[in-house]
This record gives structure tokens, C-alpha cells and sequence, in this order.
């Protein structure tokens, strides 16, 4: 369990032993850990790509991709080999500058969410003092990143897809940021680490399972998943919001919706299911396959209710948004403040 | 097992309405009237009004060019009564015209533009009289028997 | 004041949701429809000229091509209206008759299948869409044993059909329809059940029984409207007064009654052809008829009960062996005219599943 932890710190002097400084360790370290979660990253949204594949085959009574290698393992490969090799196509009447950032910033914010997440005791790569409250800012961020491709790109769909985006995303923050709130109040710590610490005996599902619902159902929204897709709208807009990009520009789209996936997922276990920590004391196994579980667990719900729900309608969406989600999410944080001012007086 | 109306009795309320407008047109149908075509649109409404028929559905509407005349057919169903009757209107070779009755059933406006399309009959009155199968820019109604072919 | 200007949105021919070539241009005040215009004939193949230049068994095949979903039932309505021409309808061979009823009942199932399958899509359920269209899959698997094509059979000819059905056909059709209903509770549960559905398409685009008339609204969507009209039970053609089937009628007229009622119909199909394969005597499959069909100087005009509506067919004789005029009234060449009124003022996303819900072919809004 220690390994990755002992690696980091033999690194570490190692580097100052060839005569650095600790702070040039440490941006080295950091350097190198970042990396390393990029990886991470990178791998999970082929793999995962290969994944939603074929569960969704599974759901729908279809093979899926199975002919690459074992289970269709060689897809992943042949998936990425094919966007990197298309043409990348600006539309003529684009704004070049703005259509090429889109992508990018959106891809970038996906990964920027990554450097406050917890996979296990210490291995986080800034255990920032403000860490949820990071995450839930850069989060926001990759709205501006689908209007921009949806306003670039000089198309109705697009321009549609793009609005939709921002209405909904900023509909939405808000019971997902309240959501949290219970969590953090309960805690007192906005520190991922306090927070995961905080739930050794007790997940908090289990007194904020409101606000769980909440969260998963606004982080659903937040990502643009079925039933929430509206932006790519893939009846009625198409694409969306990237209906004119291809090749790796497009793949970028791709992979910012999948590691924005892992992002809240990460998250939703961060701060509902106990992060690390080992269920029924079952300490032997490490705390980064328990985080590990419970992400792909969190991740195959995901997929679950993709391929299950049909899509809502704009007007309804806002409705449930604002009418139902927000008040329900307010009235949790009320409950959760008179909980805990309830049991400080119970406990003295 | 086609149920056909009383076609004489038809005939006859249709002329005492709106004067000498309507006749029996013998075919091998036996359920076909003939109707003069500046009278249609007020006995389609007649027809479609008239407690006594009630041909709520226009079950189609066609044009055939004849050596002699383009006549228009009318095919009505009452779902009512469960009867039938089909209305002819026999316009002249040279100017195939008569008012559109779109405004009767709304069905008909894009049959009436279908036949003006194919069959080259102007529909008078029609609200959006235009090519809708072929392109704007098409040249001839092909459903003519004068249009040639190219293979 | 901020400026404000409607969007004009044009939508197709090229694009996921419009069942083909269909183009329409929206004009939309935010993302609400104000104005729909119809663009058809992007399809458009002069069948009724082309049948001018054939003799009239040469246009069966023809007729598989209006509504590539459901081939054998358009072929039913020809040879119907030839025959009526002719005056031979009651010269059909018993055996034939039966045929032709399993025939247009199988076919009712796939293109009904179709209909439930892409409602789905149109709804964003993807799954839904690939559960309907294994069952329609199996359908059409019955339909290539039955002519050697999944989509255009051409079985049926002027006075019966091609040939004969053997057993082995009739065990698969059977054990089909037995497989059917519990895929229909699948689609019930996962569909008509679901409440996203729900709530998106009860209430939208209600059509009245007034404006259905009004447009000529026959077959299911008619019958989601409330008007009471079945021609397999009010003109029974064919030998279709001999079954025992239900006519369902929904009274509601909005996008769920149009999708629900399909499933209901699909039930009473399984049931009609399983009459037909249990009283189905043995017997010859084809009338002696010319080998020249050349049918009296006349006309008729005869229609059947197709999966999406009244499928007519307007031929005028000369005497001669090709006929003078051929006149295919499509139904959904007329409902589509109804599509501007029924999008009037509904979301965009629903203008999607309207069309879905009328459940267009262009093959045959063409021809």
C-alpha cells in the first residue's frame, strides 16, 4: 500500500542527494506526480470509451467491439490511431481562433479538476486547504469552454447546442454546489483529506443521502450525460455543440466528457463513499483499490442510466432544476445545520 | 362490399341546392357523379356538411387525362355512414382550371399541389400553389401523356 | 431594447431525424417552433408515370418500393385494386387469401416495429430502439423466407400469390407469435412505462378529431385521435370479416397515444395471423388467370388498411395491357401536410418526436 507513497520519497531524495534543493524537489515531484495522474487519466478514457461500448452492447442485446484482440481490447488502440489520423476540418465562416481554443481549454479543465483528488492516504497531488471549493470552480470553468465551441463554429445547431450548454451547467451548479456543502459542514474542512479522514467509521452517504441524490443527478447534468445530453442533442442538434469539429479536436471533446466522468465520480466517493477507507474493516486490501472499486462502481451507473433513460426536454429540465433540485438541496442543508447543531448539544 | 350512395337522390338534392350543377356519370363504378367545376368547392362543403352524408374524409384526389378532357377525381368516404362516393369534374384540354377546394379539407392542398405538379391543373384559390415533388425549376407535368420520355 | 430575430433553421435532408430525406425549415423563437415549412420530393421516382410504362404485373415490384417498410402489404393493395378491375376478387383461391393475411400482417409487425423502434431513437432511448428491432428482425427473416428479400418480397401476384409456404415457414411464423407478446410487456415497461417518455410526449401536439379529419388522418394516427376506423373491420377486403381482432381506439390525439396505440395494434396482429395459420385450408395458391392481364376499359379506386394508414390505388384501364393512369394515394404524403400545424408552437425536441410519432417513409410521401 505504501508503495507508491516510499517510491515518491526515495524520489524525493534522491533528487536533493544529486545535490538540489527541496524546492526544486518538490517541482520536480509534482512535475512527475501530474504526469503520472495524466496517465491516469488518458488511460481510463480509451478504456473506458472501450468499456460504455460494450456494456452498452450488453444492455442492448449487441456484441459490441470484439474483434481487435481479447474482448475487443485492441479497439482502444485502433479508436485512437483513427482520430489522430483524420483530418481536422475548420468550417470556412469559423472563428479559427476561438473553434481551436474550445477544445483545448475544455480538455484542460477536465485534467485541472484531477489535482485535488485523493486516490489514496497522501497521494494527492495538492491536498489544497480549499479543495472542494477548487473543484467546484474549475469545474464551472468548461462551461465557457461549450459556448465558445458552440458560438465558433458559425453553425444554428451549434450556436443552440452551446446555449443549451451554458443554461443548464448554471442551472445545475448550484444544487451540486449545496450538495457539497452538507458534506463540508459536516466536516468542517473544505481539505479532500480531512474530508475522507472524516468518514473513516462513517460514510456520508449514509447521513447525506439527499444530497448524494442531489449530487448525482446535478454531476450528471454537469457532465452533459444522458439523460442530460441536451447540448449534443444528438436527435435533434446532431452533435451539438461540436457538430463541426473532427479528428483530434473532436477526440478532445470525447475525452473531456469522460474525464469529466472520472472527475465527479472520483469525487462523488471522495465525498460520499468514504474516499480510501476500507468498508467492514476489510483494511488488507489497499485503499487505492477501494477508491478504484468504488469508482468503477460509481462510473458503471453512469453508463447504467445512459443507456436506460431517454433524453428530457429543455423546459423540463430547468423545472427539475430549479423547482425541485435547488429547494430540496437547500432544505438538506437546513436539516444537516439543525442535525448538527442537535447533536453538539446531545454530545455537549 | 362497397357501400355506394343513393347517387340519384344525391344528384337530385345537390341541382335543387345550387342549381344545375350536378348529374350521374356512368362508369363502371356505378358510384360516380359529375359536378359542373364552378360549383365544387360549395357542394364538397355540401357534401361534407350535409347530416344526410357526411363525407368527413377525402379518401383521394386524382387527375386522368383523357384524349377528350382532364377530369379530376374526387374519391369520398364517410366513416359515418361507411358509403362512398366519387365526384368527377372534366375540365378542357386547353385551360385545365378549376378552384382548389383546400379550403374545404386541408387534406387536399398538398394532393391539389401534387396534381398541379404532375398534372399541370391550376387550382384556383389554392393558398401556396407550387411544385412540391419536383424541383421549382422543373419544366412540364410529366404525367401528362404529351411529355416526352427520356430514357 | 435588445434587438431580437427569429432563427431560421433548416432541418434536413441530411440529418439523423427526419426518417430519410425529409427537409423542413424551422423558424424558431428561441428554441420554440413558430413556423414549419415541408420540403419533399428529394426521393421523388415517378412511379406513377413508371407504372404508365408497364404492363400491371410488371409494377408489383414497384409497389415494395413505395414503403420499403412494409413491401408485401403495398403489394396487397395492387393486386386488390387490379383485381377488382378485373372483376376476378372472388376467384382468389382460399388458400391464397390466407397467405396474403399472414402476409400483411407480418408485414404490419415490422413496420410497426420501425415506427415503436425509431420513437425511441428520436427520444434519445437508444435501447429501446435495438429491443423493437430485434423483433422486427425476426420479421423480416420471415419475410425473406417468404419472397428471398427482407425489404421488397414481391409475393403476391394478380390472382394469388407466387407460391406456396411450406410448414417450416409456418412453425418459425408460429413460434414468432408466440415469442411476441412478452417483447411487447419489454416494450411497454421500457417505453410506454418510462416517465421521461411520459412526460415528454402526452400532452404535445394534440391532434383533434376535428383537424384529423380535417387532414385526412388515416390508420393509427386517426385512431389515436378517436376517430373509429378500421378498414380491415368496416370494408373488410380480402377474407378479413373471418377474424376475431379488437380495433383500438385512444382518445387523447397527443405524440403518446400515436406511439402507444402502435404497440396495442402489433398485439392484435399476433392474434389475427394466429387465426389465419390454424383455419388456413390446403389447397392451390393461384386463380387461373391470362397470362396477359388485360383488364376491362374502367377504373377503380381501391385502398386497404396499411400499417400507417389507407394505401390506395387509383387505376384507370384503357383495354389495353398497361394501365392509362396509376394514382398511389400515400398516407403519409398526406399527414405530413399536417406536420407545420402539429409542430406550431412546440420545443424543438418534440418537432423531432412528432414526426417520429407520424411515422413517415419517404419512399412513399415521394414515390
Amino acid at each position: 500500500m505504501k508503495f507508491f507513497i516510499d517510491l515518491a520519497n526515495s524520489m524525493r531524495a534522491g533528487i536533493e542527494g544529486m545535490g538540489a534543493s527541496a524546492t526544486t524537489a518538490e517541482i520536480i515531484l509534482t512535475a512527475i506526480t501530474t504526469l503520472a495522474v495524466v496517465i491516469f487519466i488518458l488511460l481510463h478514457v480509451v478504456v473506458l470509451l472501450l468499456a460504455e461500448r460494450r456494456l452498452s452492447a450488453m444492455f442492448q442485446l449487441r456484441l459490441g467491439p470484439n474483434r481487435l484482440g481479447p474482448l475487443g481490447i485492441g479497439q482502444v488502440i485502433a479508436d485512437v490511431v483513427k482520430t489522430l489520423g483524420k483530418e481536422d476540418i475548420i468550417p470556412a465562416g469559423a472563428d479559427k481562433f476561438v473553434f481551436k481554443l474550445a477544445s483545448t481549454t475544455l480538455f484542460a479543465t477536465a485534467l485541472l479538476a484531477w489535482a485535488v483528488i485523493p486516490f489514496g492516504n497522501g497521494m494527492i497531488i495538492q491536498d489544497l486547504n480549499i479543495g472542494i471549493f477548487y473543484f467546484i470552480a474549475i469545474g464551472s470553468t468548461a462551461t465557457i469552454s461549450v459556448v465558445m465551441g458552440g458560438w465558433a463554429s458559425n453553425n444554428k445547431y451549434a450556436l443552440i447546442g452551446g446555449m443549451r450548454g451554458v443554461a443548464q451547467m448554471i442551472s445545475y451548479e448550484i444544487p451540486m454546489v449545496f450538495s457539497l456543502l452538507g458534506v463540508v459542514m459536516l466536516t468542517g474542512s473544505m481539505k479532500m483529506s480531512d474530508i475522507v479522514a472524516a468518514q473513516e467509521n462513517m460514510w456520508f452517504i449514509i447521513p447525506q443521502f439527499i444530497a448524494f441524490f442531489i449530487y448525482y443527478v446535478a454531476a450528471t447534468a454537469e457532465i452533459n450525460r444522458a439523460p442530460f445530453d441536451l447540448p449534443e442533442g444528438e436527435q435533434e442538434l446532431v452533435a451539438g455543440y461540436f457538430i463541426e469539429y473532427s479528428g483530434i479536436r473532436w477526440a478532445l471533446f470525447m475525452m473531456a466528457e469522460y474525464a469529466n466522468m472520472v472527475a465527479v465520480s472520483a469525487i462523488a466517493v471522495t465525498m460520499f463513499l468514504g474516499g480510501w477507507n476500507a468498508p467492514f474493516g476489510l483494511t488488507f486490501i489497499p485503499g487505492i483499490v477501494w477508491f478504484l472499486i468504488k469508482l468503477y462502481l460509481m462510473l458503471f451507473t453512469f453508463f447504467w442510466v445512459r443507456w436506460t433513460f431517454p433524453r428530457l426536454r429543455v423546459d423540463h429540465l430547468m423545472h427539475f432544476g430549479w423547482k425541485f433540485m435547488i429547494p430540496v438541496s437547500l432544505a438538506n442543508i437546513v436539516v444537516t445545520g439543525i442535525g448538527i447543531y442537535v447533536y453538539r448539544m446531545i454530545t455537549g | 362490399m362497397d357501400k355506394i350512395v343513393n347517387r340519384e337522390a344525391l344528384v337530385g338534392e345537390l341541382n335543387q341546392k345550387f342549381g344545375q350543377c350536378a348529374e350521374i356519370f356512368e362508369d363502371n363504378t356505378n358510384q360516380s357523379i359529375k359536378v359542373k367545376p364552378d360549383k365544387i368547392v360549395e357542394v364538397m362543403k355540401e357534401l361534407r356538411d350535409n347530416p344526410n352524408y357526411e363525407f368527413n374524409l377525402i379518401m383521394n384526389l386524382s387527375a386522368v387525362e383523357y384524349p377528350e378532357n382532364f377530369t379530376v377525381v374526387y374519391h369520398l368516404n364517410s366513416l359515418t355512414y361507411l358509403h362512398k362516393v366519387t365526384v368527377k369534374v372534366e375540365l378542357d384540354k386547353g385551360n385545365p382550371q378549376m378552384p382548389s377546394i383546400s379550403s374545404v379539407w386541408k387534406a387536399a392542398d398538398c394532393m391539389e399541389r401534387e396534381e398541379y405538379d404532375l398534372m399541370g391543373i391550376v387550382f384556383t384559390g389554392h393558398p401556396n400553389l407550387k411544385r412540391i415533388l419536383l424541383a421549382d425549376d422543373f419544366v412540364g407535368h410529366p404525367l401528362r401523356k404529351d411529355f416526352k420520355l427520356q430514357a | 431594447m435588445l434587438k431580437t430575430e427569429e432563427l431560421t433553421l433548416n432541418m434536413g435532408p441530411v440529418h439523423p431525424s427526419t426518417h430519410g430525406v425529409y427537409r423542413c425549415v424551422l423558424t424558431l423563437n428561441g428554441e420554440y417552433i413558430q413556423n414549419a415549412v415541408n420540403h419533399i420530393g428529394y426521393l421523388h421516382r415517378g412511379l406513377e408515370k413508371l407504372a404508365e410504362s408497364r404492363t400491371y404485373n410488371q409494377f408489383i415490384p414497384y409497389t415494395d418500393r413505395l414503403d420499403y417498410c412494409s413491401g408485401l402489404a403495398n403489394e396487397m393493395a395492387y393486386v386488390l385494386a387490379v383485381e377488382k378491375l378485373m372483376g376476378i376478387e372472388n376467384e382468389i383461391p382460399e388458400r391464397a387469401q390466407y397467405l396474403r393475411v399472414i402476409c400483411a400482417e407480418l408485414q404490419r409487425l415490422a413496420s410497426h416495429g420501425i415506427c415503436v423502434g425509431s420513437f425511441a431513437l428520436d427520444i434519445a432511448g437508444s435501447t429501446g430502439f435495438f429491443y423493437s428491432f430485434r423483433d422486427r428482425d425476426r420479421a423480416l427473416e420471415l419475410i425473406n423466407m417468404i419472397g428471398g428479400n427482407r425489404l421488397t418480397p414481391n409475393f403476391m401476384r394478380i390472382g394469388g400469390v407466387a407460391h406456396d409456404l411450406d410448414e417450416y415457414f409456418l412453425n418459425e411464423l408460429n413460434q414468432f407469435c408466440d415469442d411476441l407478446p412478452a417483447c411487447f410487456d419489454e416494450y411497454e415497461g421500457l417505453l410506454a412505462g418510462n416517465e421521461i417518455l411520459q412526460t415528454r410526449s402526452k400532452g404535445v401536439s394534440v391532434v383533434s378529431k376535428e383537424m384529423a379529419l380535417d387532414y385526412g388522418f388515416t390508420g393509427p394516427n386517426a385512431r389515436a385521435s378517436g376517430i373509429d376506423t378500421d378498414l380491415r373491420r368496416d370494408e373488410p377486403y380480402g377474407i378479413y370479416d373471418r377474424f376475431d381482432f379488437k380495433v383500438p381506439v385512444l382518445q387523447n390525439g397527443d405524440t403518446y397515444d400515436r406511439f402507444v396505440i402502435r404497440v396495442m395494434e402489433m398485439r392484435e396482429s399476433v392474434k389475427i395471423i394466429q387465426q389465419a395459420i390454424k383455419d388456413m385450408p390446403e389447397g392451390p395458391v393461384m386463380a387461373k388467370v391470362p397470362k396477359v392481364i388485360k383488364p376491362p376499359v374502367g377504373e377503380v379506386y381501391h385502398r386497404i388498411e396499411n400499417a400507417k394508414g389507407h394505401l390506395g390505388f387509383h387505376i384507370v384501364s384503357d383495354g389495353s395491357t398497361k394501365p392509362y393512369r396509376t394514382r398511389i394515394y400515400s398516407p403519409t404524403f398526406v399527414m405530413l401536410s399536417a406536420f407545420p400545424e402539429m409542430a406550431k408552437g412546440t420545443h424543438i425536441m418534440d418537432a423531432v418526436l412528432i414526426l417520429a410519432s407520424i411515422d413517415i417513409v419517404l419512399g412513399e410521401v415521394d414515390r
